[in-house]
């Protein structure tokens, strides 16, 4: 599995388009704190880009890397090699190659700016493995559905609309549920709903993390009110972590039974 | 060597192979026949556990492959169509699989056989559809496998590197090995083959050598034998 994982790792290295989102990183972060000296409002800023940004590289990068390298799959599937370590390698090479570009892209220049001396710095790491742990999340489910659809149109088109309904519609929907359904207590439902969205677990954890209420959100308030920060924090985690593993697994479950 | 017991296979509604039994021994050359569509890429890319069966059994020196990998280490194969990463160049792609699958032992001897020192620093994407099949060549008969599995391994060859190819064909049945090849050329067949399996529509129509064929048939050649099935079949 390491290596197909590093030669997959090496292609992205090497492909232009993981410069471009290291660059467009870099830009960002250097922006950000030249407009803004303020360390915490411009964690602030970047958490919202992260939220939508990520998953959305994730999704893209993962489903046309799955669709780009059919030809190299085929020809590693006649090989010596297990079926599940051949895909778990490429996950594995797109979501860490991937995450390298959010990491150093930011982390370059919050550290030439000194973000070791400010408090920030805790807020500021728990945002980049929020932005680590969402593209192995959506990597993991553009996986899934290049597996199931063949047809490259297909799937990307579903791919899109998975992350458009995680990062756009799932909030759309679940304030019409809280206009229509508002003389009901809704909390029990505010709270389950929230598992099934790692983007909205996510926002939590990092507000949380921040303690802004005021930008937690409905369902973000419900968790605070139900678990307190502390709990609620380990909750978010472990369930984004589930996000992760749950998905992983699935390959496996999937490229088991698929012909080629 | 392969033990193949009512192997069933269907695409959506399409039934590809219906309930074949088929057994390969120890060595030789067995050529699968049969018009386009008939299930003979299927029949191999299951022996490769590549296409997973609706029904029956496939054994590989007597043990189930279903789900394994690690007898794939015995089998080279040579895919249909040569589907290669188009950005890598043809020395990176050679090493990577040397990398992946350690014991390729006849790399430098098959790259001088096939004349493709010229090409070996350019990328896969460029090369000429004979090149590649050159490439694919190498890269399957590259390690030393007891079981070679070749789909049409003649497709856009010249005729030098045809002769070629049949000698190392030839050359690797004398080592005992067992290769399985399809092709639609018959005088292909005729030179190299031992044995002949016809499949048509999902069912073997013949299993045996060429004289066999030939008799039953009542026909001089082997294309005209080949014919008789097919006619007989429509009637």
């Amino acid at each position: 599995m390491f290596k197909i994982l590093k030669y997959s790792f090496y292609d992205l290295m090497r492909s232009r388009w993981s410069y471009l989102y290291f660059i467009f990183y870099l830009l960002l972060g250097l922006i950000l704190l030249f407009l803004n000296r303020d360390v915490s409002k411009a964690v602030i800023t970047l958490l919202n880009i992260i939220l939508v940004l990520t998953p959305l590289i994730g999704t893209l990068f993962g489903i046309i890397y799955f669709y780009n390298s059919k030809e190299f799959t085929e020809l590693l599937l006649a090989q010596p090699i297990k079926r599940s370590h051949i895909f778990w390698g490429q996950y594995f090479g797109i979501s860490l190659s991937l995450s390298l570009s959010l990491v150093l892209g930011l982390g370059i220049p919050f550290l030439a700016y000194g973000i070791f001396q400010s408090t920030e710095i805790f807020n500021f790491m728990t945002l980049l493995l929020i932005g680590a742990m969402l593209t192995f999340i959506f990597v993991a489910l553009a996986f899934n559905l290049a597996l199931i659809f063949d047809d490259k149109i297909k799937g990307f088109g579903v791919a899109i609309l998975t992350w458009l309904s995680f990062a756009v519609i799932y909030d759309g929907i679940f304030l019409v549920l809280l206009l229509v359904f508002n003389d009901y207590p809704l909390d029990r439902f505010a709270l389950g709903a929230t598992l099934f969205n790692p983007i909205d677990l996510s926002r939590i954890l990092i507000l949380l993390k921040l303690d802004i209420s005021a930008l937690l959100g409905y369902t973000g308030a419900v968790f605070q009110n139900f678990f307190g920060t502390n709990l609620g924090i380990i909750l978010t985690f472990t369930l984004l972590n589930l996000w992760i593993i749950i998905p992983v697994l699935a390959i496996k479950v999937i490229s088991k039974h698929k012909d080629f | 060597m392969i033990s193949i017991k009512k192997l069933h296979k269907k695409y959506g509604k399409l039934e590809v192979l219906k309930s074949i039994d088929l057994n390969f021994e120890d060595s030789g050359i067995h050529t699968i026949l049969g018009p386009n569509g008939s299930g003979k890429t299927t029949l191999m890319k299951a022996i490769l556990g590549m296409v997973i069966p609706n029904d029956g059994s496939i054994e590989f020196n007597n043990k189930p492959i279903l789900g394994e990998w690690e007898y794939r280490k015995d089998i080279a194969y040579l895919p249909q169509i040569a589907h290669f990463p188009q950005n890598l160049k043809v020395q990176e792609l050679l090493n990577m699989l040397k990398d992946i699958r350690p014991g390729a032992v006849r790399e430098a001897e098959l790259i001088s056989l096939f004349q493709i020192k010229p090409f070996l620093n350019k990328k896969l994407g460029n090369l000429s559809g004979g090149t590649a099949q050159k490439v694919n060549i190498i890269i399957a008969l590259m390690f030393d496998s007891p079981l070679i599995l070749m789909d049409e391994p003649t497709v856009g060859l010249d005729p030098i590197s045809l002769i070629r190819l049949k000698k190392l064909i030839l050359d690797e049945k004398s080592k005992g090995k067992l290769i399985l090849i399809t092709t639609h050329i018959i005088s292909f067949v005729e030179e190299v083959s031992d044995r002949i399996v016809f499949i048509l529509d999902g069912n073997i129509y013949f299993n045996g050598t060429i004289d066999t064929l030939k008799k039953q048939t009542n026909q001089k050649n082997l294309e005209n034998a080949i014919a008789n099935i097919l006619e007989k079949t429509n009637v």
